[in-house]
Order: C-alpha cells, then sequence, then structure tokens
C-alpha cells in the first residue's frame, strides 16, 4: 500500500470538495451580498444596513424566530427519545422485527405528503372526526377547533416527529448493526439490568456517536423547514422559514434583499439551534455519568416499555393511515362532511391523471437513479481513498460534507441559482443533477460511511496478503460484503433526490418538471384528487428503491446464512 | 377615474386606427405572416400556475390546436405562484441574460405585472395590439383589459380572461345569503366561526381587504394613484374598523387562517364554512360539474359591486421565442380558444372578447354555451369596482399584519 502515489487519493476528496463547498459558498456569497444592500439587477449598486433594519421592523419577527427554534428542538429531541426509547424496550423481539417492516419504507414519505394526509386524517373536518360523527358526537357540520395551524406549533411538530422517526430510527438500527452490541445487551442482561437499563447505561454510550450527525441534521432540518410548516404550522405569525420564503417569493422585488437579510437570520436560528442541541447533549451526558455506574438495575421498566411501544404504533398507525387516505381521494370524486367514505368515486380521472404523469415519473427516476449512482460511487471512492490517508483531512472532509445539510436550504440557494445562470448553466437535466448532488451526497455519506467502517479489516488484508490489488480488493470483496448498505445507501439517496422541491423549480428554470414540482403546483389548487395521487406517485419510487434495496440482498445472498441482516 | 379611461380609449382608438381591419384580413397581414413564419418550430415555455387540472388540461388543448395549426411547441411550466416566475426573470437579469431566458411566456397580472414592468423585465410595449384577434378584444366595456391594476398595460400583455369577485356558499346550508359588508358581519356574528378570508399577503385575502377598501375609503380617487402614505392610516380606519369587528368571529376565532382561495373552498366543501370566495364567476359551476363542491352550491355578489380584473399573458424581455409567444397568445384570444375557455364544463373563465361584435359564426359558440346552475348572468353580476394601485397591496398587508398576523 505505501508504493500508492500519493496524488491519486486526493483526487475524489477534492472532487466531492468542490462538488459541495463550491455551490453552498457561492450561495452563501450570492445571499449576503443582497442582505447588505447590493443587488445590481434591482439598482441597489452599494452597500447599506436597510435590508436589516426592514427585516427588523417585520411584525412578529421574534415570535416567529422563537417559534422555529422551539418546534425545531421540541421535534427533534421528542423523535430522538421516541427513537431510543423503543429500541431500548424492544430491539432483539419479535414485536421489533416486526415494527423494523413497518418503519423502514415510512422513511420514503416525503414530508409534504406526510404533512398533506396527517392533515387530513387530524382536521376537524377530517378523518377521525368523521368516524365518530355524527352518531356518536351529534356534528352535522365540523367542530370550530383550532387543530391545524395552531399558535404554538403542536401539529407542526407532531408531524415533524411523525416523519423525522423513521430517519432516526433507521439510523439507530444502522449503529446497533455492529459485531458486538448483541453482546453489550447479553452482559447487560447476565448482570441483573433491566433491558432499558442496559440499554441506555451500556449500549447508548457506546453507539451514540454514531447517531449524532444524522440528529443534529434533523435539529438543522427541523428549524428551517418549509413545507411541513407551511402545511401544518401556524400563520400568526409562521415560524420563520415559510415566511422567508414568502418574501422571496413577493412581487414587491425590493423585498428580496430583506429576504436574504432574513436568510441570514435562518442561518443564525439554525445555528442556534444546533449550539442549544450540544449544550443540553453535555448537560445530560455529564448528569448522567454517575448514573451510570451507580449499579442500580431498574427492574421496573414495563411502563417505560410499553410507552415506548405505544408511541411508535401511534406514529406508524398514522402514518399509514395518512397514507391510505392519499389513496382513497386519489380515486374519490366527492367526498363531503361527514362520510366516513367517498359519496362518489371516480378512478378515471385517475388513470387520465397517471397518463399525463408518465414523463414527469421518467424525468424523477433518472435523476432519482443518476444522483443515486453518482452519489454512492463517489462516496465509494472518498472512503477507498481515505483508507489509504487517515489523516486530519478525513475530520474536516466530513464537515465539509454535512455543510449542505446543516446550513438551511433557502440561506444559499437564491445565490447557487444565479451561480448557475452566470455558467450560462441552468434549465438542462445535467444542472439540476449537479444541484441535487450538493443534497443527495451528505445522506449517501452518512448511511454509507459506517458500514464501510465497520468492515472487517482482515478481509482485505488476508486479501492483500496473497497478491490481490486494491481495485480487485475492493471490486470482489469489499463491494460484495457491503451489497446491503450500498443498496440502502442507493436508495436513500434516490429519495433523497425525489424530494428536493426547490434546487429542482431553481436550477432547473421550470424546464426540469418532476413528480414532486407538478406535486406542489398541484397542491396550490384545489384539487384533493390530483393532490393526493401525486402525492403518492412522488412516494411510489423510493418506496420501489428501498423494496429492491431488501429484496436484492435476500434473493443473492439466499445461500449465505451470514449474510442476512437479523442476527 | 372617468376622464383618465376616456383618455386611454381615445389613445387606444387612435394606437388601433391602422389596424382596423377585420382578424381575417389580418391573417393575411404580411407583418403578422412573417411572425408565424418565425415561430414555425419554435418551442414556447409558458409558464402558469398549475394548480388546477381543469386549467393544465385546457392548455394542453391550446398547445395541441398550435401545434398542428402553426407549428408551434408550447409546454406549459407548472408553478405554484407566478411571482416564482418573476423571480427567476429578475435572476436572469441579475447576471445579464438578455437573450435566451427560460420563461416565454407567463399567465400574469397585477402585482406581478406592475412589478416586472417597473423592472424592465418585459417585452417592449405594443405587442399586444399587433395579435389580429386584437380587434376582438372588448376594450371600450371592459376598460381592464388595457389596464391591470390601474397601471396601464402599454401593449405589453395579452388579455386572457375576467376576474370578478364572487362570493360562494351552500344553498342547502344557508337561504338568504347576506348581500352588503354590513349584513355579512352580522352572519358572522350570529354563527362564528363559518365565515374567513384566506390570510393576506394571499392574493385573494388582500382582495378581501381591497373589497371592503374600496366600499369604505372616503376618498375614493385616492386609490387609483400610489399609496399616500401620510393619509393611508385615514383611508384605511373604516377597513380595520370593520375587521375588528369581524375578526373574533372569523373560523378559529381569527387565530388561523384559510392558506388561499383553494383552501378556503375545500373548507367549504367539508362544512367547515358557510361562505367562500372566488374570483372566477363560473367556480361554483365548474366545481360541482366536475364534483368537487355539492349540487346545492351557489353564487352571490354583494350590492354596489365588487372588484374585478383582468388576467394576461405576458412576454418576458430575454423570452427566447417571442414570435412563438405571440402565435400562442394569439390563438388564447381566437373565439374558438375563448368559448371552450367559457364552458365550466371546461374552464368557466369568462370572455375578454366583445361578443356582440363577433361574426355570426363565432358569437354562436358563445350564445350556445351553458354556463351552469351556479353563474350569476351579466346582469345579476352587478358592476365591476376596479382595482386600487398595486402599492396598495404591500401597504394593506403590512398592517394587517401588523395587526392579526403577528399576536
Amino acid at each position: 500500500m505505501a508504493t500508492q502515489p500519493k496524488a491519486v487519493p486526493a483526487i475524489p476528496i477534492i472532487l466531492v470538495s468542490v462538488l459541495l463547498a463550491g455551490p453552498v459558498l457561492a450561495g452563501l456569497a450570492g445571499t449576503i451580498l443582497p442582505a447588505i444592500g447590493y443587488l445590481p439587477a434591482l439598482g441597489h449598486n452599494s452597500f447599506s444596513l436597510e435590508p436589516v433594519r426592514h427585516l427588523f421592523q417585520q411584525p412578529g419577527l421574534l415570535t416567529s424566530v422563537w417559534l422555529s427554534i422551539a418546534t425545531g428542538l421540541t421535534a427533534s429531541v421528542a423523535s430522538l427519545a421516541i427513537v431510543l426509547l423503543f429500541v431500548a424496550g424492544w430491539s432483539g423481539t419479535a414485536a421489533f422485527r416486526r415494527l423494523t417492516r413497518f418503519l423502514s419504507p415510512l422513511l420514503s414519505v416525503p414530508h409534504a405528503a406526510a404533512a398533506i394526509g396527517l392533515a387530513f386524517l387530524i382536521a376537524p373536518s377530517g378523518f377521525l372526526v368523521r368516524l365518530v360523527s355524527p352518531w356518536a358526537t351529534g356534528w352535522t357540520r365540523p367542530p370550530d377547533v383550532l387543530i391545524l395551524n395552531d399558535p404554538f406549533g403542536i401539529a407542526m411538530t407532531v408531524g415533524l416527529v411523525a416523519k423525522e422517526v423513521p430517519f432516526l430510527f433507521l439510523m439507530t438500527l444502522a449503529a446497533l448493526n455492529r459485531p458486538h452490541v448483541q453482546e453489550y445487551f447479553k452482559a447487560g442482561a447476565s448482570l441483573g439490568y433491566g433491558r432499558v437499563a442496559t440499554f441506555f447505561k451500556i449500549v447508548l454510550p457506546q453507539i451514540y456517536p454514531l447517531i449524532r450527525l444524522p440528529v443534529l441534521a434533523v435539529v438543522a432540518y427541523a428549524t428551517s423547514v418549509v413545507d411541513v410548516a407551511a402545511i401544518l404550522g401556524p400563520t400568526t405569525p409562521a415560524p420563520l422559514a415559510p415566511r422567508l420564503v414568502s418574501w422571496m417569493n413577493d412581487p414587491d422585488l425590493t423585498k428580496r434583499l430583506m429576504a436574504s437579510a432574513g436568510a441570514l437570520l435562518q442561518l443564525a436560528v439554525s445555528a442556534t439551534a444546533l449550539a442549544t442541541y450540544l449544550a443540553g447533549e453535555r448537560l445530560v451526558a455529564s448528569a448522567s455519568r454517575r448514573r451510570l455506574v451507580t449499579g442500580h438495575r431498574h427492574l421496573r421498566e414495563r411502563a417505560a416499555r410499553y410507552g415506548g411501544l405505544l408511541v411508535m404504533v401511534i406514529i406508524i398507525v398514522a402514518m399509514i393511515l395518512s397514507l391510505l387516505l392519499l389513496g382513497i381521494w386519489s380515486a374519490a370524486r366527492s367526498w363531503w362532511f361527514p362520510s366516513v367514505l367517498p359519496q362518489v368515486w371516480n378512478v378515471m380521472q385517475m388513470t387520465d391523471t397517471l397518463g399525463m404523469s408518465l414523463g414527469l415519473l421518467g424525468t424523477t427516476v433518472a435523476l432519482a437513479c443518476a444522483s443515486a449512482l453518482v452519489a454512492t460511487a463517489l462516496t465509494l471512492w472518498v472512503l477507498e481513498a481515505r483508507d489509504h490517508r487517515k489523516s486530519a483531512s478525513s475530520r474536516r472532509l466530513k464537515t465539509l460534507v454535512f455543510l449542505p445539510l446543516l446550513l438551511p436550504q433557502i440561506s444559499f440557494l437564491f445565490g447557487l441559482q444565479l451561480l448557475f445562470l452566470s455558467a450560462d448553466f441552468s434549465g438542462t437535466f445535467s444542472a439540476v443533477l449537479l444541484a441535487h448532488l450538493v443534497f443527495v451526497l451528505p445522506y449517501a455519506f452518512l448511511a454509507l460511511s459506517d458500514p464501510w467502517a465497520r468492515l472487517d479489516p482482515r478481509f482485505a488484508k488476508a486479501a492483500a496478503s496473497i497478491g490481490a490489488s486494491r481495485a480487485r480488493i475492493f471490486w470482489q470483496i469489499r463491494l460484495p460484503l457491503l451489497l446491503r448498505p450500498v443498496l440502502v445507501t442507493l436508495a436513500v439517496a434516490a429519495a433523497v433526490s425525489v424530494g428536493q422541491y426547490l434546487p429542482t423549480l431553481m436550477i432547473g428554470a421550470g424546464r426540469v418538471a418532476t413528480v414532486t414540482t407538478e406535486s406542489v403546483a398541484l397542491a396550490s389548487g384545489g384539487s384533493r384528487q390530483a393532490t393526493a395521487l401525486l402525492a403518492l406517485l412522488q412516494l411510489g419510487i423510493p418506496l420501489a428503491g428501498f423494496t429492491l434495496a431488501a429484496l436484492l440482498p435476500a434473493l443473492l445472498h439466499r445461500n449465505r446464512a451470514a449474510m442476512r441482516l437479523e442476527r | 377615474m372617468k376622464r383618465m379611461l376616456a383618455a386611454t380609449l381615445g389613445l387606444l382608438g387612435s394606437l388601433m386606427a391602422p389596424v382596423a381591419a377585420s382578424a381575417q384580413e389580418a391573417a393575411n397581414d404580411p407583418a403578422w405572416q412573417a411572425v408565424l413564419d418565425e415561430a414555425r418550430g419554435e418551442t414556447v415555455y409558458f409558464h402558469a400556475w398549475g394548480g388546477e387540472p381543469r386549467i393544465n388540461a385546457y392548455i394542453a388543448w391550446a398547445a395541441r390546436e398550435v401545434a398542428n395549426e402553426f407549428d408551434v411547441r408550447v409546454l406549459q411550466v407548472k408553478v405554484s405562484d407566478t411571482a416564482s416566475v418573476v423571480s427567476q426573470v429578475l435572476a436572469e437579469k441579475s447576471v445579464g441574460k438578455v437573450s435566451g431566458g427560460a420563461v416565454d411566456l407567463v399567465w400574469i397580472n397585477g402585482e406581478n405585472f406592475a412589478a416586472m414592468k417597473e423592472q424592465g423585465l418585459l417585452a417592449a410595449p405594443g405587442w399586444a395590439q399587433t395579435l389580429p384577434n386584437w380587434d376582438y378584444v372588448d376594450v371600450e366595456n371592459k376598460p381592464t383589459v388595457v389596464q391591470d391594476f390601474t397601471v396601464p398595460t402599454d401593449g405589453q400583455e395579452s388579455p386572457w380572461g375576467m376576474a370578478k369577485l364572487v362570493f360562494m356558499y351552500d344553498s342547502a346550508r344557508l337561504d338568504t345569503p347576506p348581500a352588503t359588508l354590513d349584513a355579512l358581519l352580522s352572519y358572522a356574528k350570529a354563527n362564528p366561526g363559518r365565515f374567513a378570508y384566506p390570510q393576506p399577503p394571499n392574493f385573494y385575502g388582500t382582495t378581501f381587504l381591497k373589497q371592503v377598501l374600496v366600499s369604505t375609503v372616503p376618498d375614493k380617487a385616492a386609490l387609483t394613484k400610489p399609496v399616500d402614505e401620510a393619509r393611508f392610516e385615514e383611508m384605511t380606519a373604516p377597513l380595520f374598523a370593520y375587521l375588528d369587528a369581524l375578526n373574533g368571529s372569523l373560523w378559529r376565532q381569527g387565530r388561523a387562517f384559510p392558506k388561499d382561495a383553494a383552501h378556503m373552498r375545500q373548507l367549504l366543501a367539508d362544512g367547515e364554512l358557510d361562505i367562500a370566495f372566488s374570483f372566477n364567476p363560473s367556480d361554483a359551476s365548474s366545481a360541482i360539474a366536475n364534483g368537487e363542491q355539492p349540487p346545492s352550491v351557489r353564487t352571490f355578489v354583494l350590492d354596489g359591486g365588487t372588484i374585478g380584473n383582468t388576467h394576461f399573458v405576458a412576454i418576458p424581455f430575454n423570452s427566447s421565442s417571442q414570435a412563438g409567444a405571440k402565435v400562442f397568445a394569439n390563438f388564447l384570444l381566437s373565439p374558438a380558444a375563448q368559448a371552450r375557455k367559457q364552458d365550466p364544463g371546461i374552464w368557466g373563465d369568462p370572455t375578454v372578447l366583445n361578443v356582440a361584435g363577433l361574426p355570426e359564426t363565432e358569437k354562436v359558440l358563445f350564445d350556445t354555451l351553458d354556463l351552469g346552475p351556479a353563474t350569476l348572468t351579466p346582469e345579476q353580476l352587478g358592476p365591476v369596482l376596479p382595482e386600487p394601485h398595486p402599492s396598495w397591496v404591500s401597504a394593506l398587508e403590512e398592517a394587517w399584519t401588523t395587526r392579526y398576523g403577528a399576536e
């Protein structure tokens, strides 16, 4: 290995750096300049603090900021707590395996689709109320109660939790799937610790470092989310991110300067939330250090165990019901309160819409496949190269890779659009692909770097000792051993690509239409049928990806017991 | 106001004098023939709101027609908010992209048009009047076809359809709808939680504010001019007194508002609201036709008239297929396309043409239209109140947000 020229491993790292840091930094510059008053196209050629002043004059700005931080942090911490409690209480049981099968596909549900379905489930005129009206409640008209868009953002927090739990769960599952974890469980049990106590005292301290970055990504995302906030969140005033988007889209173009200042504020908001989370993390760590070694066995854990299970089941049932409702809507023509099921069905229109969406579906699938393949290949290349130069640069690389996840999208997208336009490279498939990669690559890295690190190095050493080349080791040893995580990475990457709305719209100049852009456009109108159908289509692609990722290894490894997931 | 209108009309009359030939002859006009020749084989990216499947289907039909007849390919770019199109063109201008822009034609009006016009984002003035079908446009009786929110269109946008604020209600739940703003207020107070308006800055929410404003403002002439900051408080005092009285009786006690008109219409269908509103007089009939609303839904307007305007298509300054865009705009103005659009089973959008002045063969297309059970006749629709100057929009929205949108 020492004979490898040093320059070779640097290429993928440089490539990834340019691909990620380039757009992000250029995008940020394109946001900062207008924020300090510079936007020549509108005739603003000098610098001033006017946009910032204008921003702080906006009514309810502090409430918006507070809402963003509070709902984002609450949703993230609650999601983490639910996942950990459930994993602690049930990992390794039959119930756990059964629920896992439901949770992984839920990861592929796009945020907006989940929010639309959830809204129709819990609204005062929604499905749950219809189920009990009017026979049990006497309601012939929906009650006038504030369930959605409540000023405290409770509905929004619930929506975010329902969406983030599957993601954090999958990440925790991956972290748990390492050689010695099951032995810790056994050791804990043999020492007389309760199941939950074993997890929190022995297992969690070991796997927490592995799920920390995903949790931080969730915090950053939840404090800057636009679509869930717009559907379920408060509006008087709204959290900062949806207000930002509406300023960016205001026909009064001078608001753009203020919006740019707002984007910087959003950056500060997400940073504050992240800092708060990290501070809380330290506090919990130092406060619990003593409790870890008290030797208290915590055997009375029934309440905790069943509590965790109950919340998890509620989330799964709510999500599945929401999706079923979308399914019913997509075939419904008329469905008036208080009918539990549609009065008039119309499958014809469904097939019409499907027929018209075939082109969109093609573009979406092509984009998803291309960005998943490129992102996964690049990630593998970087990991392979990094193995051969363990240095401080790999830490820096890690930070760099997560930059696009930790920065709110809207804080640099407008700048990114200008960059693509001035390079005369927008409105094409490849431009959109490049933009997707900025957001897809970090997730690919997130999903793959850990299984890669976990791979027993003795395989490669044994191969090298009998003279296998680096390329051969990679293709014939590492890749087959990593088949399952690689396929999951491809599926995650494809799902992330399908979910991209703003980058597709802004970099694609509207010319690259996907199921997602179409579904957002339709959601702005009144046709629930079309909206529901498009949301389902949007869900179908990643779902297919995850199904393939689960089926292929099972088929290929059907004769190899040790390669199965469930051990 | 009247004088201004007359002046504009006079100006237009003189502009149009040389093209007084009928559209048939104009089709043989060499200048237009040149446009047709240039357009052949072009692709037009038409950025249009894509929220309504029936409108998307209509645009797809129109696209097929021009593809067959003129060899122009039209692709609808479905947008959720026209302002994002303004942003796109602005971004292109920011980096000096003066040709080959992504937007060839855009469905637009009001504030978005005013913003694009002011920032020089539109194609040179006058092209709309060169369209052969311009001759059929009802400039005389529909002054808003040349005055978009009081801003002269200067031929930088071509009219496409007429809009008028109408209210919808379910006659199965509500016998006699309120006919005045005061009656509406009493109704809301007697039935708390059954009336709402979308939250400004949503277009429809702002339109409701404008409707109350034009009905209560002490000095109506002030609305035709850019907003005077010093007098804004005084001008809007009656408006906000009205909204204050209404607020507590609104849906969800005014603590949440519907997102937009579509959301409000869904709430009407869900039975949460008793009254919703629309900018399309045939919306209720269309919604009944496609099953979205119960058959008992009907339309009403307020005594004394409601706000109305025209929506248009415009060509950005850097459009890459201007000729193709003109050919499509001209097709959209044709009696056949306009009559089809007015059919509530198709779309239900009122025409911008002067139907009385059409040749007999084309007039019959309109005369035989069934406007549906819930559409009011032109007499019932009452007078059109003009839109205030676009500068009022921001001012109203900001004042509203300060009062109700940021508790």
